[in-house]
């Protein structure tokens, strides 16, 4: 069967059973949170409130300020909008709960753990430059530079909300979106995908996965698309994003989707197109093979539904492909190293 | 591409049924308003001759009200999904275009101005805490992620909730709790009604009926 085909078919009976009876099965015990446990052993840590920011008096008042800029700057990233972020996403988006959440994204571990060796660019990283990193993907933009007063908020802000945790260990319980481990099953399915969109998530995200807004302002962010995340984002990683929705989504209700249902979503939504990586080569295919070890876990640069996913020259709304800041570095022992900047 | 427009195409038929019959004529709306279905009362007996409601005995103020949601919510009560004697009764015999025409009436009714505040100062601070932040401690994001900005609605789904009277979102509130209003898309609004205490109820209620809501044209 052609996927057209398929797809035809399992959205109209989805159509059939599901549209008069609204949407999706009813869960019975659907005010229960159905987050994963943590494993024996496994560190966990409380991340700080608004209101210890607020009330903490060994705060410098200057500090604070810094902190809850970093803050403002977290939870409404639009207001750099043009700037430094050329898509519809806020660092809240994805790192729910601001930021302070086991299982989505919680942001503290990168203050305990950071610097350190990352696979993504093969050198060691500091905690700009890994924030670095979500402004040139997952914002679709380019960072604000090293050192700036808007780096140094953001920076304070993950570095207060690490109050109190451990440095350097590394067993930290619902760190990242990994919970469903980083192998696709063999059974993975585009068009039972496409009925779990259609059930659970096109209601916030929209039929075609644009979100919503309100006079401007984003309320629901866009999952695909020139306005989403381009396509050397974490999330455009399959099992990265199927993570991501088993343990966030739908909004208020983590774990009411099977497994099998927030791969098949995952693969759905990953399966559209987005704005370019921003390392891309000319050649779609030629870039994931350059960058097999990120890529192999998207879609990229592979043929679905007849087409190579990524083969384009959309940047979205940025003019522009790579951020200057996105540099090799190298380190010798004894020589200066070259720097990002 | 064309999965894409197939995709806009069932999706437009299956979630936004609604759209399809909202365009309501608001004159003959009016009429329907003050006549009633037949063999109930007027629309006005309850919810007032301006659609304001009345805050004492939790009648919603439905003036200028999106009109998609207006249509979706008086289908739940033919449906059954929403549950109230004197709302059914009163629609019952309304077909779905008239259903469309009232609410493109009410849509139109400009919104009065909240009612001064009852609530103590902890209390609406509380609830502008939950209704802008959230409680993520205890799994409750806040109202504004799916009501939009300052809580004014976003579309037929997501209604405006602020300036709706303080009684009127208690009840209904709990209405979620206790499984008695099942109209809400993926229990998006069921889930994080059986998560809120009596308390917050009270609080997030208060501070939102304190708040101003805007008309959607």
């Amino acid at each position: 069967m052609k996927p057209l085909n398929a797809l035809f078919i399992s959205m109209s009976a989805a159509l059939l059973f599901g549209a008069s009876a609204a949407f999706a099965i009813q869960s019975n015990d659907v005010g229960h949170v159905k987050l994963p446990s943590m494993k024996p052993g496994q560190y966990d840590h409380q991340a700080p409130t608004l209101a210890d920011i607020q009330n903490d008096k060994d705060l410098h008042p200057e500090l604070r300020k810094v902190i809850l800029k970093g803050r403002d700057l977290f939870m409404n990233t639009q207001q750099l909008r043009g700037k430094y972020v050329f898509n519809d996403m806020n660092c809240k988006s994805c790192h729910m709960g601001e930021g302070r959440m086991a299982w989505s994204g919680p942001v503290w571990p990168a203050a305990t753990t950071l610097p350190d060796f990352r696979g993504k660019n093969g050198h060691v990283n500091s905690l700009e430059e890994r924030i670095a990193g979500c402004f040139s993907y997952s914002m679709n933009g380019t960072p604000p530079e090293y050192g700036s007063d808007t780096m140094l908020s953001l920076v304070a802000y993950h570095q207060y909300m690490a109050k109190g945790a451990k440095l350097y260990d590394r067993n930290i319980g619902g760190r990242g979106f990994s919970s469903l481990g980083n192998e696709m099953p063999k059974d993975i399915s585009f068009t039972q995908g496409a009925v779990v969109y259609a059930h659970n998530c096109a209601v916030c995200h929209g039929p075609n996965g644009e979100g919503k807004k309100v006079n401007g302002e984003v309320v629901f962010p866009p999952l695909w698309g020139d306005a989403s995340y381009n396509w050397g984002a974490g999330l455009s990683r399959v099992f990265t994003a199927a993570s991501f929705i088993k343990n966030n989504m739908p909004l208020g209700q983590p774990g009411r989707l099977t497994d099998k249902e927030a791969w098949d979503v995952a693969y759905f939504i990953n399966a559209q197109e987005r704005p370019q990586d921003p390392r891309y080569t000319g050649d779609a295919k030629e870039t994931r093979e350059k960058y097999l070890n990120f890529h192999k876990a998207t879609l990229y640069g592979t043929e679905i539904n007849g087409k190579v996913l990524g083969q384009h020259d959309n940047t979205g709304e940025k003019p522009f492909l790579k951020p200057e800041v996105l540099k090799p570095r190298t380190f010798t022992e004894g020589t200066p190293a070259s720097s990002p900047q | 591409m064309k999965i894409k427009v197939l995709l806009v195409a069932i999706a437009w038929t299956g979630f936004m049924q609604a759209s399809v019959y909202a365009s309501g004529d608001p004159a003959n709306g009016q009429t329907l308003a003050m006549q009633g279905d037949g063999s109930g009362a007027p629309c006005a007996a309850c919810h007032g001759p301006q659609g304001e409601g009345m805050a004492a005995a939790t009648f919603p103020r439905i003036a200028g009200l999106d009109a998609d949601y207006a249509l979706r919510q008086m289908i739940a009560f033919q449906q059954g999904q929403r549950v109230n004697a004197a709302m059914t009764m009163n629609i019952d015999n309304f077909d779905e275009q008239q259903l469309a025409d009232l609410a493109a009436y009410f849509a139109t009714l400009p919104v009065p101005a909240p009612a001064a505040a009852t609530a103590s100062e902890e209390q609406l601070a509380l609830g502008k805490k939950l209704a802008l932040e959230g409680d993520w401690d205890n799994y409750l994001p806040p109202c504004s992620s799916c009501h939009g900005p300052n809580n004014q609605g976003v579309d037929g789904t997501f209604p405006g909730i602020a300036g709706q009277h303080a009684s009127y979102l208690k009840q209904q509130l709990e209405l979620w709790q206790q499984g008695q209003r099942t109209s809400d898309p993926v229990q998006l609004m069921e889930a994080i009604a059986k998560r809120l205490s009596p308390e917050q109820i009270e609080a997030v209620a208060a501070y939102l009926a304190s708040q101003p809501a805007v008309a959607k044209q």
